[in-house]
C-alpha cells in the first residue's frame, strides 16, 4: 500500500451505506404487516435486487445488458431443476441457481470483448437463445419446455421472500463496496479512460470480468429465489424481454453508478406500474419506451444525477 | 546486445492496414539514460512508445525488459514491470481530480509511491483537488506524467512534453526529466524542440518513415545532410 496517503478520495461515508442497507432491511421487514400484498412486495424487491444487480455492470464499467435477464432466468431454472431432479433444498437450490448463472456468464465472458450496442445486442441473443432452449419441447423432461415448472413441493412464500430480501441485500452492500473500495476506484478509473487504467497497473479484462459474474450472481439468485416464490412458472415468467427492460428503466431512472439511485427507481417506478401499470399495460410500455429514449439523451446517469450536477455527492 | 542494457529493441515492426509505421526499429536504453527520440511528423515516434508501453501489439520482433522478454505482455503487466510513459494528447482520469489520478496508479502500479512529492514534483499541489478536466492542458500534461511516476516507473516515455511550453516552463521540465534521469530512471524523450532536448542529452535516435535514420549525438544529428533533409521534407 502506499505510504503517504493524503486527505483525497472522494467518496460518499461508510455510515451513509449502513444506514441505507438497515433501513432498505426494516421497510421490506415491516411492510408485509402493514400491507397485505406480499407477493407484490416480493417482486418488487427482485426489482431492485435485479435493478442494483444490472447497475454494478452498467454503472461500474459501462456495459448495458440487453439481455440480463438471461442471468435471472437460469438461476431460475437452475433452482427449479436442483429441486426437482436432484432433491436439494429450496435454499441451497437458490445458491444454486446463482452459481448456474455464473457458469452462464463465464460461458459468455468473451462477449465483453465487443463494446457498446455490440455487446448490448449480442447479449440480448444470448438471453434468447437461452429461452428458446430451455422451452425446447424435446427438453420437456428436464426444463418442462413450453409447459414450464412446478415446484409446489417446497412451496414457503415467507422464506422465498426473506430469502429474496438478502439477495437484494446482498446487491446492496455490493453496490457500497464497488462505491468505496479500492476496487471501485479502479472501476471508476477503467470507465473513465480505459487506456489510461491501464498505465495505471489495472487489469482490466480481470476486473470486468469480476462485476460481470458478480452481476451475473445477483441475477441467478433473484431468479432462483424468485421460482420459489411464485412456485410454478411458464419460461416466459422467467425469460422475458420485458424483465430486462424493466430493470435498465428502473436502474437508470434512479442513477446509475450510485448505490441509492437503482433502488428509489425500482421501488418508485415498480408502485407507479402497479398502481397504474396492470390495468393499461399496452400504455405502460409506451411509457416506458418513451422513458429509456428521454433518459439515455437526457439523463443518462439517471435522476440522481441531478443532484451531482449541484455538488451533492449521493451515495 | 549489451549486458547492462534495461530496455533492448530488436527487429520491431508494426504495421497499420498493411503499411509499415515502424521498421526494424532497435536500440538499447541504460538505466538514467536518456534517449531523445526525434522525427518529422508521422514518423512513428508516437507508435514507438506504444509498441513499448503495450497500447499495441507489435508484429514482429522483441522487445527485452532487463533481459526479459516483454513484448507479448499486456500493458498492466509493463507498469508493474517498470515501464510508464505520458501521452502527446494528455490522457488523465477526466472525471477524478488531480490527488485521485494519482491515487489510482499508486493502488495499482505495483509500488509504494509517496504522492505528496510527487504532487510537488510535477507542481500539482495547489491544484490537487480540481478535477482534472478543469485543469490547463499543460497541467494534464504534468498529470500524465505524475500517474506514470507514481507506478514507479524504471523506464518512462515522455511524448512531446515541451509543445506548449514557454522556455521557462520548458526549463523547469527540463529541470525534472534530469532529476528523473538521476534517480536512475531511463527516459525516451519525443520532442520537435531540439533546444530542449540538447538540454537534457546528448544522445538521439532519429526517425523517417519509421526506419531508423540516424543514431548519436545531436550535434551530429543536425549536420547530417540526410536528417536535415527528412525534416525539410516532412
Ligand atoms: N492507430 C492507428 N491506426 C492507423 N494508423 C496509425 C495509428 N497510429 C498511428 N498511425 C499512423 O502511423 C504513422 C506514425 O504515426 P505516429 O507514430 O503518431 O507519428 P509521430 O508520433 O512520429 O508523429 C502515421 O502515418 C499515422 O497516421
Ligand atoms: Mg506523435
Amino acid at each position: 500500500m502506499p505510504s503517504a496517503r493524503p486527505d483525497q478520495i472522494r467518496q460518499p461515508p461508510l455510515r451513509d451505506g449502513i444506514i441505507l442497507i438497515v433501513v432498505l432491511a426494516v421497510i421490506f421487514l415491516v411492510a408485509p404487516k402493514v400491507y397485505g400484498n406480499q407477493s407484490l412486495l416480493l417482486v418488487m424487491m427482485t426489482f431492485v435486487a435485479l435493478a442494483q444487480g444490472l447497475n454494478l455492470l452498467y454503472g461500474f464499467t459501462g456495459y448495458l445488458p440487453f439481455g440480463y435477464v438471461g442471468f435471472f432466468g437460469a438461476g431460475a431454472y437452475g433452482m427449479s431443476i436442483l429441486v426437482l431432479h436432484a432433491h436439494v433444498p429450496a435454499i441451497p437450490a437458490v445458491i444454486g441457481g446463482g452459481i448456474v448463472a455464473v457458469i452462464f456468464g463465464v460461458i459468455l465472458g468473451p462477449l465483453l470483448r465487443l463494446s457498446g450496442a455490440y455487446f448490448s445486442i449480442a447479449n440480448l441473443a444470448t438471453a434468447q437463445i437461452l429461452l428458446l432452449a430451455v422451452a425446447n419441447p424435446s427438453l420437456t423432461p428436464l426444463t418442462g419446455g413450453p409447459y414450464g415448472l412446478k415446484l409446489q413441493q417446497v412451496f414457503a412464500p415467507g422464506a422465498a421472500y426473506l430469502t429474496m430480501l438478502v439477495i437484494m441485500l446482498l446487491a446492496t452492500v455490493i453496490a457500497v463496496y464497488f462505491r468505496r473500495s479500492r476496487f471501485g476506484l479502479g472501476l471508476r478509473a477503467m470507465t473513465d479512460d480505459r487506456v489510461s487504467a491501464e498505465m495505471a497497473g489495472i487489469n482490466i479484462v480481470r476486473a470486468r470480468l469480476i462485476v460481470w459474474l458478480i452481476s451475473a450472481a445477483i441475477a441467478g439468485l433473484a431468479g432462483g429465489a424468485y421460482a420459489w416464490s411464485i412456485s410454478v412458472y411458464y419460461p416466459d415468467a422467467v425469460f422475458g424481454t420485458n424483465i430486462s427492460v424493466f430493470a435498465i428503466v428502473f436502474a437508470l431512472a434512479g442513477g446509475v453508478g450510485t448505490v441509492i439511485g437503482p433502488i428509489v427507481g425500482a421501488i418508485l417506478l415498480y408502485a407507479l406500474y402497479n398502481a397504474i401499470g396492470i390495468t393499461v399495460p399496452q400504455y405502460f410500455e409506451l411509457l416506458y419506451g418513451f422513458l429509456i429514449v428521454i433518459l439515455v439523451l437526457f439523463l443518462p446517469e439517471g435522476g440522481l444525477s441531478l443532484l451531482r450536477r449541484r455538488g451533492v455527492d449521493v451515495l | 546486445m549489451s549486458s547492462e542494457a534495461l530496455l533492448e529493441l530488436a527487429g520491431v515492426v508494426k504495421r497499420f492496414h498493411g503499411l509499415a509505421v515502424v521498421q526494424d526499429l532497435a536500440f538499447n536504453l541504460k538505466p538514467g539514460e536518456i534517449l531523445g527520440l526525434v522525427g518529422p511528423n508521422g514518423s512513428g515516434k508516437t507508435t514507438a512508445i506504444n509498441l513499448i508501453s503495450g497500447v499495441y501489439p507489435i508484429d514482429a520482433g522483441e522487445i527485452h525488459l532487463g533481459g526479459r522478454r516483454i513484448d507479448q505482455l499486456a500493458a498492466f503487466r509493463r507498469v508493474h514491470l517498470g515501464i510508464n510513459r505520458s501521452f502527446q494528447v494528455p490522457k488523465p482520469f477526466r472525471g477524478m481530480t488531480v490527488a485521485e489520478n494519482i491515487l489510482v496508479a499508486a493502488e495499482y502500479g505495483g509500488g509504494q509511491p509517496d504522492q505528496e512529492q510527487i504532487l510537488e514534483e510535477v507542481g500539482l499541489t495547489a491544484e490537487r483537488h480540481r478535477v482534472a478536466s478543469s485543469l490547463t492542458v499543460n497541467h494534464q500534461k504534468m498529470l500524465d506524467l505524475a500517474r506514470a511516476l507514481a507506478t514507479e516507473p524504471k523506464i518512462l516515455l515522455v511524448d512531446e512534453i515541451g509543445a506548449g511550453l514557454n522556455p521557462a516552463e520548458l526549463n523547469v521540465v527540463a529541470d525534472l526529466l534530469l532529476r528523473l534521469a538521476n534517480r536512475n530512471i531511463a527516459l525516451i524523450v519525443v520532442e520537435h524542440l531540439l533546444k530542449f532536448l540538447n538540454r537534457i542529452t546528448d544522445r538521439v535516435l532519429v526517425l523517417s518513415a519509421g526506419r531508423r535514420l540516424f543514431e548519436g549525438t545531436l550535434a551530429e544529428a543536425s549536420a547530417d545532410p540526410e536528417v536535415v533533409a527528412a525534416f525539410l521534407g516532412g
